[in-house]
């Protein structure tokens, strides 16, 4: 039996909206997902290029006046940070706007997912805005695409090679190891096997990370983003999984890249990445079925990612019934503006004080703050992770306050429930829909309640 | 005559004891684990500047190395060759009442890197150099409540925003934000206790958030959203500011007046490299007012409290050229409460000559900072040395009995 479409919008979107019907089914799904990007050009956000460009514009302007401190320097130093702020916000309207409005939210939750699987957190202003201009144009553009063309994207970005320590790590042969004595990095080599391909059960030997790590010497980083440094690569040829690369002299970054083609092709990758997509859109304990028609499906399609979607969404595992999971605070939050179905205006126009005070301080108060996961294995998919006193404190507090923010005519409450859970409301959830004393308590009590945080 | 380094240190055991009883004097206390002491441990992030706090002003090195910095927040007289910054003139009363303690040239086993971040972790982790990264799962203050029976996940409370390393691993601990408030009418709190009756997961963490909410007490009548986003928003904000301190104190005494037994939460604000004069003001008000906000809300408890104020490192002997001080090793521990023996110095000092520094820049540290917090641990709850040495601090050599407790 297929999934039904209330199934197909809150396991596979952000719930129900008022503004749009849920999917049909598995194939409108499919549609949506493979048709092009629309909402991400209808509520824009700085890409790559341009936020590299602008934080380059921001190091200059803060070395001017560190080297003269005149008025003139002042200003464009003020002007430069006041340019990475706006980009920030950008970021943050983008988000909520494509979630809560979009005709094909799956694509917000796989762009979602990947972020979290390729976890990049740079704190500091200069390097702030950069992380979400890093999904916006590494792995937004792929998740239909190509999971390889994804990783080259993803291990060839300066907000990657940072995060990781790759842009400090040297040759310790290459002419400048020789002449400086610094050495090796393992970090982007060791995570890029264990969390970003093979997983940590997939085969691989320390010498396996050590040879990939002097094999990635070279990805690196200028003022202007991404650079390839043929005089920080170890020579010689590097032995990773038993295949051999490398050893052209100078260093040339193709020579990386058909190392990291091959871990993207690996079959650990296929059962790694299988498993994570079902625990993610499913179950914390998947069909078994499930998770080897998705390696299947990946293996045959050479890591297709819109095939292993189709696979994942029409799988009868995925018409089980919702509520294993729990939503985490992000996606709690953007399927309850989803609910709401605000006017883009009351998202895309929100100040900073508002992005604040409605997106960022609750989402850190609910312990998931935004691009900040702990570490590059991303957030915790339990709900145990989540539900606790704290956290759910601070989703019924931004429940009971944030609607009227997005919302100024708040829907009655007795409506509401049925936008936002239709069928699945329970007898108390409606009852408390009815009973409460304001409508703006109303509304809170339909996105407390269990059934709204579970999916 | 110039004082030497022996004058300084001889009756530093006399000075400022008062001969008051206190409490907590018998093995008895021990006998229902946890018992009823209490320990609050506080993590001064950032790396507090130990001889900028405790100032050997009887060291001639001390003005030779800080010109600026000894200028600017002179201390009077606490013990025989050391003053108290001025900010810390509000915990006077607690030396002459034999409640405050000092370990002036102490450290974790970190050394050389100097990084906030490796240190920190160090210090939670309770582990020297000889155990590799990521040998040992979680913090000492969480392996310890393992060797305590009876312990539920109401006896060691981690307060802030998120729970620190100190306390995270195998055993449950709770923790809590005060800056998180929920107000709600009645009747909608009713009807969300209704709502979560039938889910268990929710049901368990809903119950715990609304009690807590409680025990902040209800504040005024929210019925303006405004005034909960401003919460929300001010959240952060507010925890960095003084008054944030004051709150983090009184929701841990509010806590340990119940079933907690251990506390821990952090302040910040430590690291110094520019404009000390004025940062380390801010972040020692914060420290007094921690404490004294936790004396005067345990009331008769504090007679069975132990405060540690630890930090990851200390900071450079002599002062930068940004009226600062930078990452260094040797720092300041500080104890407090009614549990901890009379206002003493512990463990000696090293002196500032050259000769005497760590890389000839640093403090020399002369103990290791989790040899006082064991047995301060051994103290309270009565732990076996061997647990101590082996599982909370592994690899740890205790040593003899500093008697820094009553």
């Amino acid at each position: 039996m297929p999934a039904d479409p209330l199934t197909l919008a809150i396991r596979f979107g952000y719930g129900l909206s008022p503004l749009h019907p849920p999917p049909a089914d598995a194939d409108a799904l499919m549609a949506a997902l493979t048709g092009p990007d629309r909402i991400a050009r209808q509520y824009r956000q700085p890409p790559s290029p341009l936020a590299l460009s602008r934080v380059a514009a921001q190091l200059q302007a803060k070395r001017a006046m560190n080297r003269d401190e005149t008025e003139a320097n002042r200003r464009a130093l003020r002007a430069a940070n006041r340019q990475l702020a706006e980009d920030y916000d950008d970021a943050r309207r983008a988000l909520m706007a494509r979630a809560a409005l979009s005709p094909d939210p799956f694509r917000e939750r796989l762009a979602a997912f990947w972020t979290d699987h390729f976890t990049v957190h740079l704190p500091g202003g200069r390097w702030r805005s950069v992380v979400p201009a890093y999904v916006e144009s590494a792995i937004r553009p792929f998740v239909a695409g190509r999971f390889a063309d994804m990783l080259r994207a993803v291990v060839t970005h300066p907000a990657m090679l940072v995060y990781l320590d790759q842009f400090q790590s040297v040759g310790p042969q290459s002419r400048t190891g020789r002449q400086s004595g610094r050495g090796l990095n393992e970090n982007l080599a060791r995570e890029l096997m264990e969390l970003h391909t093979l997983g940590v059960d997939g085969g691989y030997t320390q010498d396996d990370v050590r040879e990939l790590a002097e094999l990635l010497t070279g990805l690196s980083i200028s003022d202007e983003g991404f650079a390839f440094k043929p005089q920080l690569a170890e020579p010689g040829p590097e032995v990773v999984l038993g295949r051999r690369y490398g050893g052209a002299e100078p260093a040339r970054l193709d020579e990386v890249l058909a190392a990291v083609d091959d871990l993207a092709r690996h079959p650990a990758t296929a059962a790694h990445l299988a498993r994570k997509l079902a625990v993610h859109f499913v179950s914390d304990s998947p069909d078994p079925d499930l998770v080897a028609a998705l390696a299947a499906r990946w293996r045959e399609t050479d890591g297709d990612l819109a095939a292993v979607a189709e696979r994942l969404v029409t799988h009868p595992a995925s018409a089980a019934p919702l509520g294993a999971k729990a939503k985490r605070p992000q996606e709690f939050l953007l399927s309850a503006l989803r609910a709401l179905g605000p006017v883009p205006r009351a998202l895309t126009g929100m100040g900073r004080r508002t992005l604040d005070g409605v997106f960022s301080a609750p989402l850190r108060a609910m312990g998931q703050a935004w691009l900040e996961a702990p570490g590059p294995d991303g957030w915790p998919e339990d709900a145990g992770s989540w539900i606790t006193p704290q956290g759910l404190a601070a989703r019924i507090t931004w429940a009971m306050a944030a609607p009227r923010v997005v919302r100024p005519d708040l829907p009655d409450p007795r409506d509401f429930v049925e936008t936002a859970l239709g069928p699945l409301a329970g007898r108390e959830t409606r009852f408390a829909a009815r009973a409460a004393e304001t409508g703006w308590e109303g509304v809170g009590l339909v996105l407390a309640s269990p059934e709204f945080n579970r999916r | 005559m110039q004082p030497t380094r022996r004058t300084m240190l001889k009756g530093l055991g006399a000075i400022g004891c008062s001969l008051a009883a206190h409490p907590l004097t018998t093995t008895m206390t021990f006998a229902a684990a946890p018992g009823e002491n209490r320990l609050v441990v506080l993590i001064l992030r950032g790396a507090m500047d130990g001889i900028g706090t405790l100032q050997p002003v009887a060291d001639p090195n001390y003005a030779r190395l800080r010109p600026e910095l000894s200028r600017a927040s002179p201390g009077a007289d606490l013990a025989e060759g050391f003053a108290l910054h001025p900010r810390l003139d509000p915990l006077r009363p607690l030396w002459a009442a034999g409640e405050l303690a000092f370990v002036p040239a102490v450290s974790t086993p970190y050394r050389d890197q100097r990084s906030h971040f490796d240190g920190q972790d160090m210090l939670e982790a309770g582990t020297g150099r000889d155990v590799p990264v990521g040998a040992v799962r979680g913090g000492w203050l969480n392996r310890m409540l393992g060797a305590v029976p009876g312990v539920t996940a109401e006896t060691a409370f981690a307060i802030g925003r998120d729970t620190p390393l100190i306390l995270t691993g195998d055993q449950p601990v709770s923790s809590w934000s005060p800056a998180t408030r929920l107000d709600l009418s009645p009747q909608a709190r009713l009807l969300l206790e209704r709502l979560y009756e039938a889910d268990p997961l929710f049901h368990a963490a809903a119950f715990e958030a609304l009690e807590l909410a409680e025990s902040l007490g209800r504040s005024e009548e929210v019925d303006s959203f405004g005034e909960m986003m401003r919460m929300t928003r001010d959240a952060q904000a507010e925890e960095r500011a003084a008054e944030g301190a004051r709150a983090l104190a009184s929701f841990a005494a509010a806590r340990l007046r119940e079933e907690t037994r251990i506390a821990s939460f952090s302040l910040t604000g430590w690291d110094t490299h520019r404009g000390q004069r004025a940062a380390l003001d801010q972040a020692l008000r914060r420290l007094s007012d921690s404490i004294l906000t936790l004396r005067d809300e345990l009331g008769p408890l504090w007679g069975k409290t132990a405060v540690l104020a630890v930090t990851e490192f200390g900071r450079t002997a002599a002062e930068n050229g940004t009226g600062g001080t930078d990452h260094g090793t040797g720092g300041l521990m500080l104890l407090a409460g009614g549990a901890v023996r009379c206002g003493r110095l512990f463990g000696g000092w090293p002196g500032l000559d050259e000769s005497a520094l760590y890389d000839r820049r640093d403090l020399m540290p002369l103990d290791d900072v989790r040899r006082y917090a064991a047995w301060v641990l051994r103290g309270l709850y009565g732990i076996e040395a061997g647990t101590l040495g082996s599982v909370v601090f592994p690899g740890l050599d205790l040593g003899d009995d500093p008697g820094v407790l009553v």
